[in-house]
C-alpha cells in the first residue's frame, strides 16, 4: 500500500502516456505489415515494401502533397492577416472592434459541418470553382482565428513599459516594432501557425464540402477506408510523427544545452 | 564624445498634465541645475512618474514647456531627446541578454563598435560576467544595475530615474543609494531620482523637492527643508514634526505666540507667518524632557505632559509624551540623560525658541 501511495502519480502519467500512444503505437507497427487481406487491421508477416515504395498506391503522394500545399499557404496567409488583426485589435480603438472581437470567434465555435456547408454555399453562389483554391480561402478562414485569439493574448501580456523603454533609448515606431515587439510576441505566432498548420493538415469536413474534385491527405484516406487503406499511408502517417518527434526532441535538446552553460556560467563567478 | 554628452540645465515651466478633468500635475515650475543629483519626493499618486513621463517624452503635458538647457523638448519625441529613463519596474528586454539590453540605445542610434563601450558600462556597474545571461537569470539589484547601465550608456543630458530602489530590500537598497550616488559623481550627469522613501531622498540628492498633489510644496538642499519646512505637509513628510496652533501676540526678532494657554517664542526668521493665527512646530529631537517639578532654563520653550510609551533603541530613547490638549508629541532623546522617563511620568517637554518654526495655519493638518 505504502509502495502504490509513494509511487502512485508516476503509474498513473505512464498509463496516460500509454493510452495517448498506443494509437500512433499500432499505426506505426501495422507500416511494417503485409496484410493477409484488403484490411490492415491485423498482423500478418513483416514487409518493408511500403516503406520502399511509400508512393507506390496511386494518389497516396499526390494528395500528402497537395495537403501540404494547402497547410503551408493557409498558414502563411491566415498567420499574416491573423497577427494583424490581432494588433489592430489591441493597440487600436477603432468603431467596430468589439463586434470584430465577437466574429472573430465565430470560426471557433461554429461547428465545422455548418462551417463546411455555408462556405460551399457561398462558393456556388459566387459561382466561384471548388478545388484548391476554395480550400486555401476555407481554411485560411479558420486559421485567421486560433491566430488572432494567440496573439491577442500575447500583446496584451506585453509589459507596455518595453515598448517605451524602447522609444526611450533611441528607437523611432519603426524599430521598436523590429526589435522589441515582434521579438516578444513572435513565439505566440509561431505556436499559433504550428497550431493552425495542423488544423489545416487533418481537415476533412470542411476541405469535403469545398474540395470539389481535388482531393486532400485526409479525403484520399477516408476514400480509401471504403476499399482498405493501403499501407502506404500508415508509413506516410509515421514519417511525420518522427519529423514532429524530431524537431521537438532537437530544440529541447538545444534549450537543454543552454540552460546547462548558463548554470556553469553562474556557479563560475 | 558626441553632443548627447553635453550636461544642461532642465527647466519645467508651468507644466501641467490632466487626465481628463484630474490634475495629476499641477502648474510645475522649477529648474534642475545641470549635474545636480535632484531628488523628487512624494506620496504615492502626487504625480511624481508623471512628471517624469512629460521630461522623457512619454506623455504629453497639458500645458507648459520643458527646456533641456536652451532647447524646447516640451514636444520632442521620446528617441529624439537627450534624456533616458530607468523605469520603476525596470523594464528590461526580456528576450535580449544584458550585453544587448546595454547596448540597443547605441545600436538604435547607429554606432558601429558598441564592444568597448558596453564592456566599460558593465565594469562600471560590476556585471562585467554576467554580459550574456537574460535579465531573468539576474537578482533585483543586478537588474537594477543592467537598467541603470542601460540608460546611462547613451551619457544622456538627465538620468530621470522613478523609484529604482523600490523593489528591493532595505539591505540592498542602502547598499545602491551609495552605488548610484557613487556612479552619479563619476559620471556628473544630472540625476532626476523620483522617490517616496524621504531617508532616500535625504541622503542620496543635493536638491530635494517635496512634492504633493502635482504641486512643488518645498524645494532645497535636504538639510534647509529639514531645519526649516515651509509648510506642514514637507513637516511631517520629511521627517517627523510636532505641531501647535496657536496665534501670535507680539512681533519681533522672536515672534511671542500664545497657544493652549501658555507663551511661545519662535524666531520671525523661521515663520512663514508673523501675525494672526500660526502654527509652530519643533523637530522631535531638539526635545528634552524634565521631572515634572525640575527647573526648566529660563527662555525656554516648554509644554507639560505625561509619558505614555517609551522605547529604548540604544543610542536614543523614543518618548510618546501626551500633552494636555491631547495631542501626543514624539520627543527623540540621546541616552546622555540621566534618567530614563517610564510610561505614566509627570514629564516637561522643553526645547530652544531657536529651534521652533512657524507654519501658515491653513496648511495645519
Ligand atoms: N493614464 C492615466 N490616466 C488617468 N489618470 C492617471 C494616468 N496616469 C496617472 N494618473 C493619475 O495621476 C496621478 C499621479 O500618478 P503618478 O503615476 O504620477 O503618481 P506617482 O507620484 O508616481 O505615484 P507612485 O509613488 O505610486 O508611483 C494618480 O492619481 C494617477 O491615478
Ligand atoms: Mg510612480
Amino acid at each position: 500500500m505504502r509502495w502504490l501511495r509513494k509511487n502512485l502519480i508516476p503509474i498513473i502519467g505512464i498509463l496516460v502516456l500509454v493510452y495517448l500512444f498506443i494509437p500512433i503505437a499500432v499505426v506505426a507497427v501495422l507500416s511494417f505489415n503485409k496484410p493477409a487481406g484488403k484490411f490492415n487491421i491485423a498482423w500478418n508477416e513483416f514487409s518493408l515494401s511500403a516503406w520502399q515504395n511509400i508512393c507506390g498506391v496511386p494518389g497516396v503522394c499526390g494528395s500528402f502533397v497537395t495537403s501540404l500545399e494547402i497547410g503551408l499557404l493557409a498558414t502563411l496567409v491566415g498567420t499574416i492577416f491573423g497577427t494583424m488583426i490581432a494588433f489592430a485589435l489591441v493597440r487600436y480603438r477603432f468603431r467596430g472592434r468589439s463586434t470584430t472581437n465577437l466574429l472573430i470567434f465565430l470560426p471557433m465555435a461554429t461547428p465545422e459541418v455548418v462551417l463546411g456547408s455555408s462556405l460551399l454555399a457561398l462558393f456556388l453562389n459566387l459561382a466561384f470553382p471548388l478545388g484548391f483554391w476554395t480550400v486555401v480561402i476555407a481554411h485560411i478562414m479558420f486559421i485567421i482565428s486560433f491566430v488572432v485569439v494567440a496573439v491577442k493574448a500575447r500583446l496584451q501580456g506585453m509589459d507596455p513599459r518595453l515598448e517605451e523603454a524602447a522609444r526611450d533609448l533611441y528607437a523611432d515606431a519603426r524599430s521598436t516594432f523590429r526589435h522589441v515587439t515582434f521579438p516578444l510576441v513572435l513565439p505566440g505566432i509561431l505556436g499559433a501557425a504550428l497550431l493552425g498548420f495542423s488544423l489545416s493538415f487533418d481537415d476533412y469536413i470542411i476541405s469535403a464540402f469545398n474540395a470539389g474534385t481535388l482531393v486532400t491527405f485526409p479525403i484520399y484516406i477516408w476514400g480509401a477506408a471504403q476499399r482498405g487503406i493501403p499501407v502506404q499511408v500508415n508509413a506516410l502517417a509515421t514519417l511525420v510523427f518522427v519529423i514532429a518527434l524530431t524537431i521537438v526532441l532537437v530544440s529541447q535538446f538545444i534549450n537543454y544545452r543552454r540552460r546547462r552553460m548558463l548554470e556553469a556560467g553562474m556557479s563560475a563567478d | 564624445m558626441d553632443a548627447s554628452g553635453d550636461v544642461q540645465d532642465l527647466h519645467l515651466l508651468d507644466l501641467t498634465k490632466a487626465f481628463g478633468d484630474f490634475v495629476a500635475v499641477d502648474d510645475l515650475t522649477l529648474t534642475i541645475p545641470a549635474g545636480s543629483f535632484f531628488a523628487l519626493l512624494g506620496p504615492s499618486g502626487c504625480g511624481k512618474t508623471t512628471t517624469l513621463r512629460m521630461v522623457a517624452g512619454l506623455e504629453d503635458p497639458t500645458q507648459g514647456q520643458i527646456l533641456l538647457g536652451e532647447t524646447d523638448i516640451t514636444h520632442e519625441k521620446p528617441y529624439k531627446r537627450h534624456v533616458n529613463t530607468v523605469f520603476q519596474s525596470y523594464a528590461l528586454f526580456p528576450h535580449l541578454d544584458i550585453f544587448e539590453n546595454v547596448a540597443f540605445g547605441l545600436r538604435r542610434r547607429g554606432i558601429k563598435n558598441v564592444e568597448p563601450q558596453v564592456t566599460a558600462m558593465l565594469e562600471l556597474v560590476e556585471l562585467g560576467p554576467l554580459a550574456r545571461r537574460k535579465p531573468a537569470q539576474l537578482s533585483g539589484g543586478q537588474q537594477q544595475r543592467v537598467a541603470v547601465a542601460r540608460a546611462l550608456i547613451n551619457q544622456p543630458g538627465v538620468l530621470l530615474l522613478d523609484e529604482p530602489l523600490g523593489a528591493l530590500d532595505l539591505k540592498l537598497r542602502r547598499q545602491m543609494q551609495i552605488e548610484l550616488k557613487r556612479i552619479q559623481t563619476e559620471v556628473g550627469t544630472t540625476f532626476v531620482h523620483v522617490t517616496h522613501d524621504q531617508e532616500e531622498a535625504m541622503t542620496m540628492a543635493d536638491t530635494v523637492a517635496v512634492m504633493n498633489k502635482g504641486r512643488i510644496e518645498q524645494m532645497g538642499a535636504p538639510i534647509d527643508i529639514y531645519d526649516l519646512p515651509q509648510t506642514s505637509f514637507v513637516a511631517n513628510f520629511l521627517g517627523q514634526s510636532n505641531l501647535l496652533s496657536g496665534s501670535v501676540n507680539s512681533g519681533g526678532d522672536v515672534l511671542e505666540v500664545s497657544a493652549q494657554g501658555q507663551r511661545f517664542g519662535v524666531p520671525s526668521n523661521r515663520s512663514v507667518v508673523t501675525s494672526g493665527d500660526i502654527v509652530i512646530g519643533v523637530r522631535p529631537e531638539k526635545l528634552s524632557l524634565a521631572a515634572a517639578g525640575e527647573q526648566v532654563a529660563d527662555g525656554r520653550n516648554a509644554i507639560p505632559g505625561r509619558v505614555t510609551d517609551a522605547s529604548f533603541t540604544g543610542v536614543s530613547t523614543q518618548y510618546l509624551v501626551m500633552t494636555p490638549w491631547d495631542a501626543e508629541w514624539v520627543v527623540f532623546e540621546q541616552n546622555r540623560a540621566s534618567a530614563i522617563m517610564r510610561p505614566g511620568d509627570e514629564v516637561t517637554i522643553h526645547w530652544e525658541v531657536r529651534h521652533t518654526f512657524g507654519l501658515a495655519p491653513a496648511e495645519a493638518v
